[in-house]
């Protein structure tokens, strides 16, 4: 197999070394990779860019199967390796739901045949995502998709016998529940955005951030009841991020994710009723977004995550309230958390690393990402550029949507390369033939 | 003015403009032969995807006393994500080339939205629980007319703010005019992030009626409670609701008591025994016919100067 020398990056943000890949491995760091490389090495000039384990992102819609006309596991595989991810946990809210150990390894099979990321099946934790009758967890589990992660995303498994079983039902083979963590009681069936006092101005319902720490608090209950692990999907205010904190500090197994959107955008954006801003949890106030960030660089918050949600054009031009929820994440994650906390300088790049790839990949059980950069290890990689200034262009993504709230605005820091297993996934921001 | 989406885009010489325009077309209404040739050739389409009946016919009859060609559409209920897209529907009328959409619908914000696809101006006859800014205009105009300017009069508006669209907008065109504001709601049906809001905007809350009434406000403004609030939890019955905040046959003559110079208003329709009592909508301090009078005039200004303005200034 193939041999790739990737030479001056600067490892994790730290001195610039050179970086042997051999048979989709690390081979060699420093001094020895050079002198190591076979004569017919692929050479890869890193001068200038930083190289970090590929990115894990535990929350991606891909639509397939069911809304192919919005993304395909094809298309979100590109759009995923242009954004320096190597693995992307695949959400179970398709049509049909990913309920049984077929549809998790269909989903499999078709990520390995596009063969730009691993993709990795979330399991419904019900059937349908209905919330009443556990999905099949173990055949899930014991299947070759090897479910690990389990989540009825998009609604929350609100009642609460329902989660406790499957709390306890993962719980033996090791398996997390992932909570969207929403007591949908707490507001109408209609409600489409923060509850504060701009959702009262513009006359739209809103969700209270009660409704997710309400939850937060229940499942961190349960958690401790059961003896599981809960991972809070989303986590978008601060009252829902104090109580994963409280949960942490009672040694209770929780772990939590924030999105780009929800650490970088206001509520204010709703101004102008525009869906693109429209998402689930919604955006929520400064001092909400100030929390998160706070909470992520104390380690409250375990990850960074997408909630990549691509949607038709058609689905968005309804009047707010009946438009879909969700917005593009994949390509502009990194260029998003860079430019907003490493840039800034509140986070370092080994920092970035933790929550874009290693917490991400422990926290769903992926054994071959998020690792050291080390010899032995294997070789799923990024290198970024942390002085790139791009300006987020819709046209330009490589998803089959146009939803990312990112347009027009310039970003610094961009993904240059990622490889996976020692395979090139994209270049220079573009994915390779698939 | 290109649009008229919200109560907000009126500056207090706006508002004042137009229910300068507003008084002569009412003198307009009085004549025998009402048409004016102002907006001949100009194209209205009233848009409605909600039940309306004196929004739409006022709206409709404005746009004929100036002989524009108004014609009405009636939207299909609301649209989901399996149904057209509400920009296809609107372009598709934008195609025609019309000069003026009026939009009634039941999501809030839907008036923006189309005045960001449409090349035509957009008048927001009601957005959801939104706004409602030429209901907010009329009611301007009525009260004016029985209590001369508005300026550090007192106004108390009373009832469902949470989904009241006639609220949002009257609360700050009246502020415009300078008037004061009281709140008066359940605290299940102030509206979310009120604390700040009144903060910001001057207005006073309270949930006690009977004191606001004793102070003797100039004018008190009944809000219609939606049948479907009733069963929403919102408050237990409909003989509590009339107990802690209808206009009731005591409550009217504590009014005015009060103020006997103080009006009533009601923007329809009423649910007569509920918020207001019989008593109170045929008082003589009630401006409830009034406010559908003025609708016509305030309507035929909103649209006078969306579509004559430059001519008029010529």
């Amino acid at each position: 197999m193939s041999a790739l020398l990737v030479t001056g990056a600067r490892i994790l943000g730290e001195g610039a070394a050179d970086l042997l890949v051999r048979d989709g491995v690390i081979a060699a760091v420093g001094a020895d990779a050079a002198t190591d490389a076979p004569g017919d090495v692929e050479r890869l000039d890193a001068d200038g860019l930083t190289l970090l384990p590929g990115f894990v992102d535990l929350h991606t819609h891909l639509r397939e199967p069911g809304r192919e006309d919005t993304e395909t596991i094809a298309s979100g595989s590109r759009a995923a390796a242009a954004g320096g991810f190597t693995a992307v946990l695949a959400m179970a809210n398709t049509n049909p739901v990913t309920d049984t150990a077929e549809a998790a390894e269909r989903i499999l099979d078709l990520g390995r045949a596009t063969g730009l990321v691993d993709v990795v099946p979330v399991g419904a934790v019900t059937k349908g995502l209905e919330g009443a009758e556990l999905a099949e967890l173990g055949l899930m589990h014991r299947s070759r998709a090897r479910v690990g992660v389990f989540s009825d995303d998009g609604r929350c498994v609100a009642d609460a016998r329902v989660m406790r079983r499957a709390l306890e039902y993962v719980r033996a083979f090791g398996g997390v529940v992932s909570q969207h963590s929403q007591d949908p009681t707490l507001a109408g069936s209609s409600a489409c955005c923060h509850e504060g006092e701009l959702s009262g101005r513009l006359g739209l319902p809103g969700w209270p951030p009660v409704a997710e720490a309400a939850v937060i608090a229940r499942d961190a209950m349960l958690a401790r009841h059961t003896g599981s692990r809960v991972h809070v999907a989303h986590v978008s205010t601060a009252e829902g991020l104090e109580v994963v904190r409280w949960a942490k500090a009672q040694g209770i197994a929780m772990t939590a994710e924030v999105t780009p959107h929800h650490l970088a955008l206001g509520t204010e954006l709703l101004t102008g009723y525009d869906p693109v801003f429209k998402v689930n949890p919604p955006l929520r106030p400064t001092e909400d977004q100030e929390a998160l960030r706070e909470g992520l660089l104390d380690g409250t918050v375990d990850a960074v995550a997408t909630d990549h949600a691509p949607h038709a054009r058609h689905d968005k031009e309804h009047a707010f309230v009946d438009a879909a929820f969700g917005m593009l994440g994949l390509e502009t994650a990194f260029g998003v958390v860079h430019d907003l906390l490493v840039a800034s300088g509140r986070m370092s790049m080994a920092d970035l690393a933790r929550v874009m790839s290693t917490n991400p990949a422990r926290i769903a059980g992926l054994s071959g990402h998020g690792r050291p950069l080390a010899p032995g290890e294997p070789a799923n990689l990024v290198l970024v550029d942390p002085t790139a200034t791009v300006t987020v262009d819709r046209e330009a993504s490589h998803s089959l949507s146009r939803n990312t709230p990112w347009h027009g605005r310039s970003l610094t820091g961009a993904v240059h390369t990622t490889i996976l297993r020692g395979t090139v996934t994209a270049r220079e921001g573009e994915p390779a033939p698939c | 003015m290109r649009h008229l989406l919200s109560s907000a885009d009126l500056t207090r010489d706006d508002v004042r403009m137009l229910l300068a325009t507003a008084a002569e077309m009412h003198e307009v209404q009085r004549r025998d032969v009402k048409k004016l040739p102002t907006l001949r050739g100009r194209t209205v389409i009233n848009l409605f995807f909600e039940d309306s009946t004196r929004t739409r016919s006022s709206f409709e009859i404005a746009g004929k006393w100036m002989s524009a060609d108004t014609i009405n559409i009636t939207g299909k209920g609301s649209s989901t994500s399996k149904g057209e897209s509400l920009r296809d529907t609107v372009m598709t009328i934008d195609a025609m080339s019309v000069d003026c959409v009026v939009i009634r619908h039941m999501a809030s914000g839907a008036a923006h939205q189309v005045a960001q696809w449409v090349d035509a101006s957009v008048v927001n006859a009601g957005d959801g629980t939104h706004e409602h800014p030429t209901q907010a205009l009329l009611d301007a105009y009525t009260m004016e007319q029985r209590l001369g300017s508005l300026e550090g009069r007192r106004v108390a508006i009373v009832g469902d703010l949470t989904h009241s669209r006639v609220f949002r907008s009257n609360a700050i065109t009246l502020r415009r005019l300078g008037a004061e504001v009281t709140l008066v709601a359940p605290p299940t049906l102030m509206p979310s992030g009120i604390g700040p809001w009144a903060a910001a905007d001057g207005l006073t809350l309270t949930d006690d009626l009977d004191a606001v009434l004793a102070a003797g406000p100039d004018a008190v403004m009944m809000l219609r409670v939606q049948k479907e609030r009733m069963s929403g939890g919102f408050f237990p019955t409909p003989r509590e609701y009339t107990v802690g905040f209808g206009l009731t046959r005591e409550r009217l003559r504590a009014l005015v008591d009060a103020n006997p110079e103080a009006v009533i208003c009601h923007p329809g329709p009423m649910n007569r025994g509920l918020e207001i009592s019989a008593d109170a909508a045929d008082a003589a301090q009630s401006l409830v016919l009034d406010q559908v009078s003025a609708g016509v005039a305030v309507r035929m200004a909103v649209l006078y100067h969306l579509l004559a303005g430059e001519e008029v200034a010529a």
